[in-house]
């Protein structure tokens, strides 16, 4: 996928035009989205078609919508009289759209929130506010039988292999587990349901009765994503599901991961932090920082054209494997670390590390950094930042 | 704030006398199920002022190599053989009293988990003034003067309350500029570095890059930077080193090793990496399979379960194990011709990239 894709040139198995609506992503009062392909940089639109190296996919109906979910852990004083005091705001109000088919990647340094972001979603977590729509219909606070019919739909990869897969249970057992939970006798029974998972994902069947400690970290990841795809669902949450694996078999893995996606049709919220594969992965991409989401676009887009002082320092912080090239990058240089997310700094949370507030603003500007909480304003199609002073940095960061 | 890194880092290989030569290095562990051939004939040197990236998977023996050379393996069942000198010493050969003399002050190690590296029940301040103590004929005062002046030099803001605290009460990336302090208290002449910024955030990750290749140039050390990430070599490393199965598979400036690359696992490496500077154009190109088992390492090449082009006959892959001439700029452990091996990377393998 490098050029722009006209939506008119759908190859021969592509979809049916009456079955897309391109402007299906703005029913929740977002900025209106480019409904054509035509954008200035002749780079492809998400809301029309998928391609990469030929292949081309479409983007469907609203899938999913998070609006305003926050997700704060209780904290107690030390001691012995444990007072309540101020929660980690893990998450802090973050909103997205997500359509049918599409990857959300979804980054940040440590502590941003992004895995627990993840799994507020699949209620996992039980949000301390907003809404989650998933098809049209609020699923928050759902509980019991309600919750368990809806996690056929949702499911997740976890990012440590060795930690999420029970080490007393055959890999038989841990990937047959979901039809077990749910009550679910597929055709033709467990056994030869879950062998042909392992086929799928790239594990030999007859290692059925084995344990997870005999396979490598790939493979457990294997294990990981045939679990997850067992019981069809439409959205997985996939949290750092390659990071803890070498580049050969992270390969493998992303690989597999796009094979199923195109084979089950499935939509993916990827986290990670490694943003080199985010970018490979998503068609969109979320950037996170204290909770909130800082810039969200296209992702061809977010890479060309960082408007988040944010993202520009992240982006350009990423070594590239590329002696010559990076020797004449340019690097912007975060100082200090993450603040508490017990007691974010006021206004954008960013102001306390920003290098546009140190060097670029005047002291009216700066003022409306420290008191006014930057909400995500549209800058231009499918690109979205919260930034008072958005803006294409003073650098070339990449 | 920003930087530009590459101007400082243009002087970066100006010394030229060898401080580390390691010739034939092997490192084996008997283990219940066989004997694991972890480092298996590794030779290569290093320049006075020079940057080693040593590149590799898991159980490719990279880390291995570092332990080897700080002498960690003493006292264990490890076997090793070969030789290691620093300065015309072969540290195989000194006494555990000569060698804790050179460790700390001629070489440092900086380790990937600095939580688990540092002591969780002594302040920071007291582990670093340890080191200094050791090879300093000082009293505590001015250590602990020297160790507030290190922190401050690695960027810790008030090193002079900072000193007193715990690992714990340190953040990641504190902790191993607080490591990085340690390693560099005596100016050591070489620096092992493993793996220093895996386990931190990008952002982190180019403070403390930057840190060091600063400290380099201003002692003027050499550094063996660990790293699985080929990012990281390509902007610290002078030369480098691919390890694959406890050898050496290549090795050379790192110009040569990303745009002129022979050995096929090379190839697989940067073909397998997504690229953030891009725009995607295909699949990535995974290397088949998994790393070889170092118990029974496979016979010819250790890399022919896994390379594209082990099936041409000329030159019987998996029978002949290819030779590593580390005497070469640029040596590659792989037997097709050079000519062939140069033809295959422009024509079918660079355009992937």
């Amino acid at each position: 996928m490098s050029t722009s894709t006209p939506q008119g040139s759908t190859p021969s198995n592509g979809p049916t035009p009456s079955s897309t609506t391109p402007e299906g992503g703005t029913s929740n009062g977002e900025a209106p989205r480019a409904g054509n392909g035509g954008t200035p940089r002749g780079r492809r639109r998400f809301s029309g078609h998928r391609a990469e190296g030929g292949r081309r996919v479409e983007l469907g109906d609203v899938l999913l919508e998070v609006e305003g979910l926050k997700k704060h852990f209780p904290m107690r004083t030390k001691g012995i009289i444990r007072r309540p005091t101020d929660p980690v705001k893990a998450v802090d109000g973050i909103s997205f759209t997500l359509r049918k088919g599409e990857t959300l990647g979804v980054v940040g340094e440590s502590g941003c929130g992004k895995s627990t972001a993840g799994r507020t979603v699949l209620q996992l977590l039980e949000p301390t506010a907003g809404t989650i729509r998933y098809q049209g219909r609020d699923i928050t606070g759902l509980k019991g039988g309600d919750l368990r019919r809806l996690r056929t739909e949702m499911q997740m990869v976890f990012q440590d292999p060795y930690g999420s897969l029970n080490p007393r249970q055959s890999v038989g057992a841990i990937i047959g587990a979901p039809f077990a939970i749910q009550g679910i006798e597929p055709t033709g029974g467990v056994r030869s349901a879950v062998q042909g998972l392992m086929q799928r994902v790239g594990l030999n069947p007859e290692h059925y009765n084995r344990y997870p400690h005999e396979f490598s970290g790939g493979q457990r990841q294997r294990i990981g994503i045939a679990r997850a795809i067992a019981l069809r669902p439409s959205l997985i949450v996939c949290d750092e599901p390659v990071s803890a694996l070498d580049v050969s078999i992270q390969a493998q893995v992303v690989n597999l991961l796009e094979d199923v996606q195109n084979e089950f049709d499935l939509t993916y919220i990827f986290v990670a932090h490694d943003l080199s594969v985010v970018r490979h992965i998503s068609d969109r991409v979320a950037v996170m920082y204290l909770g909130k989401i800082m810039e969200v676009a296209d992702r061809d887009e977010l890479y060309a054209n960082p408007l988040h002082p944010y993202t520009q320092a992240l982006l350009s912080a990423v070594p590239l494997p590329d002696p010559r090239k990076e020797h004449k990058r340019s690097r912007i240089l975060l100082t200090g670390d993450l603040p508490s997310p017990v007691n974010p700094p006021s206004g954008c949370v960013f102001h306390t590390r920003c290098p546009r507030y140190k060097k670029e603003l005047d002291d009216t500007q700066r003022e409306r950094c420290v008191s006014e909480v930057p909400v995500q304003t549209s800058h231009g199609p499918d690109h979205e930042v919260a930034c008072h002073f958005a803006g294409p940095a003073s650098l070339d960061v990449m | 704030m920003s930087t530009d890194v590459s101007a400082e880092r243009a002087a970066g290989s100006t010394g030229a006398g060898t401080l580390l030569s390691v010739r034939d290095l092997k490192v084996h562990f008997p283990t219940e199920d066989g004997l694991v051939h972890a480092v298996d004939g590794l030779s290569f040197e290093l320049r006075q002022g020079e940057i080693l990236g040593i590149v590799g998977e898991s159980g490719s023996g990279k880390s291995v190599t570092s332990q080897a050379i700080m002498g960690l393996y003493r006292g264990t069942r490890a076997r090793l053989s070969g030789i290691i000198e620093l300065d015309g010493v072969d540290l195989l050969t000194l006494s555990d009293e000569e060698l804790r003399k050179r460790r700390g002050s001629d070489i440092a190690m900086v380790f990937q988990d600095p939580l688990s590296a540092l002591h969780p029940y002594y302040t920071v301040g007291n582990q670093i003034i340890e080191g200094y103590l050791v090879h300093h004929d000082a009293s505590k005062q001015e250590a602990r003067a020297r160790t507030i002046e290190m922190l401050d030099r690695v960027g810790i803001p008030n090193p002079a309350q900072r000193v007193d605290q715990y690992p714990h009460e340190f953040s990641g990336g504190m902790r191993q500029r607080a490591m990085i302090a340690m390693a560099l208290i005596n100016n050591p002449r070489l620096i092992i570095a493993d793996e220093p910024t895996t386990a931190l955030d990008v952002t982190v990750q180019a403070q403390i890059l930057e840190l060091l290749v600063s400290l380099q140039q201003e002692h003027s050390s050499s550094i063996i930077i660990i790293t699985h990430d080929l990012g990281v070599v390509a902007e610290m490393a002078d030369q480098i080193m691919v390890m694959y199965a406890g050898m050496a598979a290549e090795r050379g400036d790192a110009d040569t090793l990303f745009y002129h690359p022979e050995h096929p696992y090379t190839w697989g490496l940067l073909s397998s990496m997504p690229r953030m500077d891009r725009l995607r154009l295909e699949r990535l190109r995974p290397i088949r399979g998994n790393p070889p088992s170092l118990i029974s390492r496979p016979k010819g090449c250790p890399f022919h379960p896994r390379c594209d082009h082990r099936d041409d006959e000329r030159w019987a892959c998996n029978s002949v194990t290819p030779e590593f001439d580390a005497s070469l700029p640029h040596p590659v452990r792989c037997s097709i011709d050079p000519e062939e091996r140069r033809r295959i990377f422009e024509e079918e393998v660079r355009p992937t990239l």
